[in-house]
């Protein structure tokens, strides 16, 4: 037994008496199990729940799919059901990919512009509130757009296409077609440019603003104009970030339904298909909306949850790309939001910075 | 030395010009501020545009007291008159039911990718299964919930079924967000809790979370917003219905978006046009009203006193 | 009342990574003691070793014995959440809790732990504050959000909070190194009051401030660099300071070192 007290200084007074032995064992962690657990217990359950989704989903596809009468990924034909179900994803597969493409190269170009104004031209007053309308845009439900763009839109954007198809209408892509049907898959991209624009701008912001200054004052110093410091220095840092973000806005335009759903006018199934974007069509999720009321045997339904399959892995595939541009990338890709913030918060406490 | 002066120009007496930059260069510049400018007022125009079209279309209905306590219950297209009553009713019901599922479960998914798992190989399998579910457009998850409720278990087509797949959607917005607010929170204020004896539980839902609380609400109000404008789900989970209808469980629903895409069809005729803006415009005030909330909170929760 | 601390041949890991080798020491009870050493030494992990704070970083682990008041810390059957409520620990940074106010920001470490009353939490709290020579600024802004004060307020009302639990022995990691010469003093002053009722540790890269406020006084190195650090020598800090057996903790204390 060491003397734990009378060690002390006897000159020095002490309020406390000499207590009992100090119990250092267990304090119960009951609380700490079951909160751990529940923390667990969510995260299994997600993992579940996506696995359930693809497990579920493979397994009525698969029965529909071994019917199928026709190459499932290379027939344009779609009439699942029946005694001879035939149907393939071909030009679901090109009408989603060539709408949704259209719109990130529309989109880009102007989100990273916007989001350059917002960071380096805007003045400082400006910058928030013109950032703020842009996630306005964000907000505005889906079925809108498509009634808007329908309706208002497209006959603006008419002679626009016309104009192009009179150009460039040897190319099949630009191809005028018979009709002036106002539902065509142009009409549609621009309406999902619109609707990518501020996702794209939003990250492209978010990181443009966090080009070191050392990298921007160092190219103010050798002379260079503000476009040249852009050149020199924002964009580079900002390349791999920018990337991604049209990746996650291509993502958002493969899985849109309604608003193309709404634009786009389904072409009759007796005419030739048509591969120009001035011309009408179906992608894989206005197919799959247009035709809820058909799934009324397992395998009409089990053709659309092909289809839907293959949109899902499309819109995985592009979402994985663009995470691993962000991981592999240098310092402009990594989320330095997260250091930016801390960073602030540290500058709140009084000296902090050593 | 003597030809490394010599390289020099002399000077010759001038001063220095700092008037300007070259021609080019400066006409580089000013182009790329046009052009810069240009993009941002090209990015106005369709909001501007579509809020416009939306509001002058649509005010008149929302300013009748009808429009937010009656049903359209016995009005046909070509009749005015009725509300959106059980729309918005439906909208707010399925919505929240949603809430309800997923906030917590997203919550205590973002605790555990934080605070337990961190680093480990299943807090890795986690968060690409989040990954996953971000990227599941929301016809997929409800052709999936259709799968399971309709053609499996042989339930009808209820709102309750629209909650669950709007429960996918928001599921892993929500994760995400809350994962990022509690990186947020510095470590010195978990070891500041640790010292001072308390569990790391106690410490996670008395220090971590309120710390990180507006940030986790933002979240959850932005989710909320996404899932009320998703249109996809109720298509193919629930029929429209023009009456008031508040049981989730039973029995079609009406909805904003189905509301809107309901007489979409029927423009040409004036009070059916009127009704689907008058609806349009119901709902976008109503997403706003959640963006601008989650604004709110974002900027005064920071700091809470008591 | 405040405890003694023995430590034998102890050894700390971070993974692989051996940080701090074989230390013994004997810290006594109701005086300061203070860690010096240059950057990189391991005193700090060492002095996180004594309330088991090393824990919270993933892959750390400790081999030897740290004993107080006849236990072992490292014992089986000993609980970390229970070694922190007898030793408490001031960090660096000053890290009061965000969401609360000063009044709950000090009784936070009793109301995490169930305490209720709320008549013995104020009691708790003026004396806490009071101790921490904080309660005539606060007095009237208990319900203001604390990170609301300076940093020197900052720093006492987180030693405030770590005294409201009554712990035996008070840890503080380079407590001083964020705050200004005046918020500093003011701290040192604190100590000084602190250790009639506890046992305090402190690691601090300011040798006045050691020779100022410490009984005891330990040097730490590195043999080398990638090599552990290690305990160089501990004793009275007069004679540290004045006459240290070892010529490491003369260079060092004199400024020649390196």
């Amino acid at each position: 037994m060491s003397s734990t007290d009378g060690t002390g200084p006897p000159d020095r007074p002490t309020d406390r008496a000499p207590g009992p032995k100090l119990d250092l064992g267990p304090v119960g962690h009951l609380g700490d199990r079951l909160f751990a657990g529940l923390a667990r217990g969510s995260g299994g359950l997600v993992v579940a729940i996506v696995a359930f989704v693809g497990v579920f989903l493979l397994a009525l596809a698969i029965p529909a799919l071994a019917d199928n009468n026709s190459s499932f990924l290379f027939s344009r034909i779609w009439e699942p059901g029946g005694d001879n179900p035939r149907f393939g994803i071909a030009a679901l597969f090109y009408t989603t990919l060539i709408s949704s493409i259209i719109a990130m190269v529309i989109a880009v170009p102007i989100a990273v512009g916007v989001a350059l104004f917002t960071t380096y031209y805007s003045p400082k007053r400006l910058a928030a509130p013109v950032s703020h309308a842009i996630d306005l845009l964000a907000a505005v439900p889906s079925i809108i757009y498509g009634l808007w763009g329908i309706l208002f839109f497209a006959p603006i954007l008419r002679p626009v296409i016309n104009g192009l198809a009179s150009a460039l209408g040897w190319i099949p892509l630009f191809e005028k077609p018979a009709t002036d049907n106002l539902g065509v898959v142009f009409t549609a991209s621009v309406v999902l440019a619109i609707m990518i624009l501020p996702v794209v701008t939003a990250i492209s912001r978010e990181i443009f603003a966090q080009t070191p200054v050392a990298h921007r004052e160092g190219a103010l110093a050798l002379g260079a104009t503000r476009w040249e410091m852009i050149r020199m220095a924002v964009l580079p840092y900002g390349r791999s970030g920018v990337v991604s973000a049209s990746m996650l806005g291509l993502g958002r335009a493969l899985g849109e339904t309604v608003a193309v759903l709404i634009i786009l006018s389904v072409p009759n199934g007796n005419d030739p298909w048509n591969s120009s974007i001035f011309a009408g069509g179906e992608t894989f999720a206005s197919k799959i909306a247009n035709n809820a009321a058909e799934f009324d045997s397992p395998e009409k339904t089990g053709a659309y949850i092909a289809a839907g399959l293959v949109l899902f892995v499309v819109t995985f595939l592009v979402n994985s790309a663009a995470r691993i541009i962000v991981a592999r990338s240098g310092p402009g890709g990594k989320r330095p939001r997260k250091n930016r913030r801390t960073g602030d918060k540290a500058a709140q406490t009084e000296g902090a910075t050593p | 030395m003597t030809t490394l002066a010599a390289n020099r120009p002399a000077y010759d007496g001038k001063t220095l010009d700092l008037t300007g930059k070259s021609g080019a260069r400066a006409f580089r510049n000013t182009l790329a501020t046009v052009l810069i400018v240009l993009c941002f007022l090209i990015a106005l125009i369709p909001l501007l545009w579509i809020l416009w079209t939306v509001v002058s279309k649509g005010y008149s209905l929302l300013l009748d007291a009808n429009w937010w306590s009656q049903s359209q219950r016995g009005i046909t297209v070509r009749r005015v008159g009725g509300g959106a009553y059980h729309a918005i009713m439906g909208t707010l019901i399925m919505s929240l039911i949603c809430a309800a599922i997923a906030v917590p479960i997203a919550i205590m998914g973002a605790v555990y990718l934080v605070e337990y798992g961190k680093g480990t190989k299943a807090a890795k399998v986690v968060s690409f299964m989040i990954d996953i579910l971000t990227g599941v457009p929301s016809i997929v998850a409800a052709l999936f919930i259709y799968a399971v409720w309709i053609t499996v278990l042989g339930f009808n087509r209820v709102g309750f079924a629209v909650s669950l797949s709007l429960v996918l959607l928001m599921l892993p917005v929500v994760l995400r967000s809350t994962e990022e607010m509690l990186k947020l929170v510095p470590d010195e204020l978990r070891e500041a809790s640790y010292a001072l004896g308390v569990p790391k539980w106690k410490t996670i839902l008395k220090v971590v979370v309120p710390t990180a609380f507006g940030g986790i609400i933002t979240g959850v109000m932005l989710g909320l917003a996404r899932v009320m404008g998703e249109t996809a789900p109720l298509l193919i989970l629930v029929g429209y219905s023009k009456n008031i209808n508040l049981n989730p469980f039973d029995g079609f629903m009406g909805a904003l978006p189905t509301m809107i895409n309901q007489d979409r069809t029927e423009l040409a005729l004036e009070p059916a046009a009127d009704r689907v803006w008058a609806a349009a415009l119901t709902l976008i005030l109503l997403v706003l009203l959640l963006n601008l909330l989650a604004r709110l909170i974002a900027r005064f929760s920071t700091i809470k006193s008591k | 009342m405040a405890k003694r601390i023995e430590v034998s041949g102890l050894n700390v890991y971070y993974g692989d990574f051996k940080a701090v080798e074989d230390v013994s020491m004997t810290i006594e009870p109701r005086s300061v003691t203070a860690f010096i050493g240059p950057s990189g030494c391991g005193k700090s992990t060492y002095l996180r070793t004594l309330n088991r704070m090393h824990e919270v970083i993933p892959g750390a682990r400790v081999e030897g014995k740290v004993v107080l008041d006849d236990q072992d810390l490292y014992a089986p059957g000993i609980d970390p959440v229970a070694v922190r409520r007898v030793v408490g620990m001031v960090f660096q940074r000053p890290n009061p809790f965000p969401t609360m106010s000063i009044f709950d920001n000090v009784a936070s470490g009793l109301k995490l732990n169930g305490v209720k009353d709320k008549k013995k939490l104020t009691e708790v709290v003026e004396r806490s504050l009071h101790g921490a020579n904080l309660w005539t600024e606060v007095k009237d802004r208990l319900d203001k959000p604390g990170a609301g004060l300076s940093g020197g307020q900052q720093q006492r009302l987180c030693i405030a909070r770590a005294i409201a639990v009554e712990p035996e022995v008070i840890l503080m990691d380079e407590p001083c190194s964020a705050l200004d010469p005046i918020s500093t003093l003011a701290i040192e002053d604190l100590i000084e009051k602190l250790k009639d009722r506890f046992t305090v540790v402190i690691v601090t890269h300011n040798m006045q401030q050691a020779a100022r406020v410490s009984d005891q006084t330990a040097f730490f190195n590195l043999a080398a660099t990638g090599r552990p650090g290690r305990l160089i020598e501990m004793g009275p800090t007069k004679q540290i300071f004045s006459n240290p057996n070892e010529k490491a903790t003369e260079d060092y204390i004199t400024g020649r070192f390196g």
